[in-house]
């Protein structure tokens, strides 16, 4: 792997740049691998960077069904922040919000992490009451996140309308400073080509049609679209499509799979400088280094795999962004699409072996897995490497429904779904 | 949007006049008490989440406010049939062969 540097891009400039190298190869399956990823989104991806920069483990292939970062991790709306409230989640969101700091110079690749901030308003007495709570609860947990005024939000983020004469006016706000956004796409790439440096297998086009298994129940490898590979570890990282693979392994899941919607504005001038969620009128925006407006909607009520979902919910987020920015009414809308989320009962996600031997997954992390990325990939390879959970993910099992030992965030996006 | 048959009110009517009610045909253990851990995890927390034809129930909410059960597509969306709550699972589905 070359180094991406501002000489290799002078260097480049010299030669009509002809001579970057493609950043991941696309090699034919071999028969057989230590480790079998199911899934390139981030998660997937991150996982083999992981078990092949952490634990030496690079006789591992990655299988997509379709192309790599076309999941969730290509179609959500970015937003970073830690700021949950049980010890577990602060555990895993800031063990991911550390990485999110050093992760351009780990894998050479500008995933243009900017921690620009995520404030989240309040417009209700619960609101305040919850936001409160949460405040200490991360400060306890060494987790920053501070209350503000609708004075000092307003300040945080001008175009913000805080007239008391709107229908849900805004009472204060929480703000996570080192809360932000990232390049999506770029999560992908980047580990997908540390990852295939490493000598990771990527292999995309490839579905997973079956899980077989061994004398004794173990994982024995997978069917795909290109016949079968043999592997002794499988860890499944499908998102939405969990319950459909876990299933082949005759593992039934606590998930159901919802559509969610985000969609974009035109392109315009700086004018939104952070995140900006609310819960109660239901709506979250950012805007990117392209300008767009990137506005997030809820999920669609009834389960599906269709990656659409229904207009009036995005209807109704712009209602909510309107009301919020009442300068944003006459904005164009430039695209909306939708992704399948994986919902927990308890909305916190699930990173374990299971009851099939060999078999791991990481899955449920729902509307809100995007900021996870590095952290949740880092104790999942760990998992896989060592066949054991890794402290930070060891909360998170699957057998946790049978216990009651729930992790009951039920806000994994901050918005209440 | 989808469009919706209420089996009662024998008409299609908009989604927002409905609310989902998840998996259908779930029976709610007869005595809670004495349910072990894993039959209790079944009954409130796996679901089948299939990729294809769902069960799934229905409430009419803002119209006769009463539930009902729909077969439904979860790829294309589209419904293949409704019927009234306490009838058993279709055996046969309209439009399927033999
Ligand atoms: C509209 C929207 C907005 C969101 N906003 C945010 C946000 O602001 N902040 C945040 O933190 N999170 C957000 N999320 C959630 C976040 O996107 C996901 O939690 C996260 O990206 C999941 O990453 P992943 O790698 O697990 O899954 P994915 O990126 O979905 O990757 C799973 C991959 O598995 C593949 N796959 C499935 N079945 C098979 C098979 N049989 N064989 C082979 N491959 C298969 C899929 O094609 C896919 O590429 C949002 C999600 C959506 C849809
Ligand atoms: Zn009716």
């Amino acid at each position: 792997m070359k180094k991406y540097s501002v000489f290799a891009i002078a260097r480049e400039a010299m030669r009509a740049h002809k001579g970057w190298e493609e950043q991941w190869s696309s090699p034919e399956p071999k028969k057989e691998y230590d480790v079998i990823i199911i899934g390139a989104g981030g998660h997937g991806l991150g996982t083999a960077y992981y078990l092949a920069k952490e634990h030496g483990i690079t006789n591992v292939a990655v299988l997509e069904k379709g192309w790599l970062g076309g999941g969730n991790t290509g179609r959500n709306t970015t937003i970073i922040r830690s700021n949950y409230l049980y010890d577990e989640s602060a555990g895993i969101y800031d063990h991911a919000l550390k990485l999110w700091d050093g992760l351009s110079q780990d894998l050479n690749y500008n995933v243009m992490y900017s921690a620009r901030g995520v404030m989240m308003l309040a417009h209700n007495i619960h609101d305040i009451q919850v936001f409160k709570r949460h405040i200490h609860a991360n400060r306890l947990n060494g987790i920053d996140n501070e209350w503000l005024t609708p004075e000092q939000a307003k300040e945080f983020c001008p175009p913000l309308n805080i007239s008391k004469d709107a229908r849900y006016p805004v009472l204060g706000a929480a703000l996570q400073r080192r809360g932000g956004t990232a390049r999506h796409d770029a999560v992908a790439w980047g580990y997908a080509r540390g990852a295939s440096a490493r000598g990771v297998d990527i292999i995309q086009n490839c579905e997973v049609t079956g899980i077989k298994r061994g004398p004794n129940g173990e994982v024995a490898g997978v069917e795909t679209a290109r016949g079968f590979i043999g592997a002794k570890k499988v860890g499944v990282v499908a998102a939405g499509h969990t319950s459909v693979l876990m299933n082949m392994a005759g593992v039934r899941m606590p998930l159901e799979s919802y559509p969610l919607q985000a969609l974009v504005s035109e392109p315009v001038k700086p004018i939104v400088p952070c995140v900006v969620m609310s819960n109660t009128v239901h709506a979250y925006i950012s805007q990117s280094d392209k300008g767009e407006l990137v506005i997030g909607a809820g999920t669609d009520q009834y389960t599906s795999y269709s990656q659409t979902g229904g207009l009036h919910i995005l209807e109704h987020t712009l209602d909510a962004i309107c009301e919020m920015f009442p300068m944003f009414t006459r904005m164009k809308m430039l695209r909306s699409w939708g992704g399948i989320v994986d919902v927990t009962p308890d909305r916190s996600p699930i990173l374990a072996k299971t009851p099939v031997k060999g078999l791991y997954v990481n899955c449920g992390w729902g509307t809100g897995g995007f900021k996870a990325t590095p952290g949740s990939a880092n104790v999942f390879a760990h998992t896989i490497a060592r066949d054991e959970p890794h402290p930070i993910n060891a909360p998170f099992t699957l057998e946790r429904f049978r216990t009651g030992r729930l992790i009951d965030e039920a806000a994994a996006a901050a918005v209440a779904h | 949007m989808l469009l919706i048959h209420c089996p009662y009110c024998e008409e299609e009517r908009p989604e927002l006049e409905f609310r989902n009610a998840g998996e259908a045909h779930i029976a709610r253990p007869a005595n809670i008490v004495a349910e072990s851990d894993e039959d209790f995890e079944k009954f409130f927390f796996i679901r089948a989440n299939t990729k294809g034809l769902v069960y799934e129930r229905w409430r009419h909410v803002h119209g006769c406010a009463r539930f009902f059960n729909a077969v439904r597509d979860s790829v294309s969306d589209k419904f293949i049939m409704t019927y009234k709550a306490g009838e058993p699972k279709p055996k046969k589905l309209p439009g399927a062969g033999k």
